[in-house]
């Protein structure tokens, strides 16, 4: 079963991008939140984070801050 | 600290025998990557113990001076040496830090924010990190409005009044970047002078949106959830300067406190011949966390590479 992944990012943060590169490289699928160009996004992400910080990712509505990679692949499963 | 009694003689690692590792290398950015190649080729037996992959490199932008490349992103270069290093099956604990290294008869213990292993030899390549102001508020508001990378987290605060503190190069350009989405910048040094680049200097001084201020000290950093202002102190008086984001670019410092026992200069490099030999035998060092003059991607990679040729040196006339 795939789960619903979301990452909050900006295109100038080098780990959002190393993020992202981590789930392409391992076939997950994700939806790419640009913060920088969406100003409400921006506001969600900081409400539901409680901080400023990206990236954010989203699994299946479990938040990990930070490219934690031990983290991403716990709440995936891997 | 100390290490517990009978540190040194650690459980027998399983698949080696029980014996110790040739060699153990603290770091993964250019300096660790590059060592943790040479090493694979030399068919060492070591495995490399690190914070994350790429270190700095992972945070430049643009990089225009790695030969090779007339232009390469930061996370790119990083995931070439990463693919490079996973040619060679080199067993790499990501995420883990060294706490502290320590010679003995044998080898060198290193422990670390997981376990402990002992090596023959050890290669210090654990770079640099952000240096922090060291006041009150820092540490709780750190992703709460107060950050060290522009870069990243600068477009959150668009429409927002911003502090950037430091007058160097960092502090600049943080400042330039900054200048297009925040509503206004304060550019804010405790020197009696920005000390950047002219280039740069000039084109903050041009924008109506950046407020520079000289002789300036922080105090302290007040908010409540976020970052809602800074204490600061100009002429005699604190005032509070209302700002929903900092910057804080004051410079980087050598993450070099676990190695207690080897020479440092007085910025806290590690000291290293043109052979990466630190004042401790059997304990190398590579890249910027030494006081090797220029720290550059090139200049670290290329003095991990000699750090394992030493140490590879060092185990044969061991043997
Ligand atoms: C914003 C920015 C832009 C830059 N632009 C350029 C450029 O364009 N061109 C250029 O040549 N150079 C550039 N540099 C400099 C370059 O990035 C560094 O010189 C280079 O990365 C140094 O490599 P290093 O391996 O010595 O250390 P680092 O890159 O600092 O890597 C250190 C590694 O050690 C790990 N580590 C730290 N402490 C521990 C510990 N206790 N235990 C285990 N692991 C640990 C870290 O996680 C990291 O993996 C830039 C630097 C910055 C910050």
């Amino acid at each position: 079963m795939d789960k619903k992944v979301k990452v909050y990012s900006t295109p100038t943060c080098p780990f959002c991008i190393r993020t992202k590169q981590f789930l392409k490289d391992n076939n997950i699928f994700f939806e790419d939140v640009d913060v920088a160009a969406d100003q409400e996004a921006a506001k969600e992400m900081m409400q539901r984070s409680g901080q400023m910080g990206v990236p954010v990712i989203d699994i299946e509505g479990r938040l990990i801050v930070g490219f934690d990679k031990e983290e991403i692949k716990k709440a995936l499963g891997m | 600290m100390k290490f517990p009694a009978g540190a040194g003689h650690f459980p027998p690692r399983p698949g080696n025998g029980g014996n110790m590792y040739d060699l153990i290398i603290i770091g993964a950015g250019p300096a660790g990557i590059t060592a943790a190649v040479y090493a694979a080729r030399k068919k060492m037996d070591f495995i490399v113990i690190t914070g994350d992959i790429g270190g700095q490199a992972a945070w430049s932008g643009d990089i225009e001076n790695y030969t090779g490349y007339q232009f390469v992103t930061g996370p790119e270069l990083v995931s070439k040496f990463e693919e490079h290093m996973r040619k060679y099956a080199i067993e790499t604990k990501e995420g883990e830090e060294a706490v502290e290294i320590k010679k003995g008869p044998a080898g060198v213990a290193v422990r670390t924010t997981k376990g402990a292993y002992e090596a023959k030899t050890v290669i210090i390549a654990s770079g640099k990190k952000s240096r922090e102001l060291g006041v009150p508020g820092e540490k709780e508001f750190k992703n709460h409005g107060l950050t060290y990378c522009a870069t990243c987290d600068g477009p959150l605060f668009a429409g927002k009044d911003v502090a950037v503190i430091g007058g160097g190069n960092s502090a600049l350009d943080a400042a330039l970047q900054l200048m297009r989405i925040a509503r206004r910048v304060y550019l804010i040094t405790n020197a009696p002078a920005f000390t950047g680049d002219p280039v740069m200097l000039e084109k903050v001084r041009a924008s109506a949106a950046v407020t520079s201020m000289v002789n300036t000290e922080i105090k302290e950093i007040i908010g409540g959830k976020m970052v809602t202002g800074i204490r600061i102190k100009k002429d005699g008086t604190e005032p509070t300067l209302s700002v929903g984001g900092v910057f804080v670019e004051i410079g980087l410092i050598p993450n070099a406190a676990f190695a207690p026992e080897v020479d440092k200069n007085g910025a806290g490099e590690i000291k290293v011949n043109c052979r990466n030999e630190t004042s401790v035998p059997g304990i190398f060092a590579a890249g910027d966390v030494t006081d090797v003059p220029e720290k550059q991607i090139i200049i670290a990679a290329g003095e991990g590479a000699k750090a394992a040729l030493t140490a590879f040196r060092y185990l044969s006339r061991m043997r």
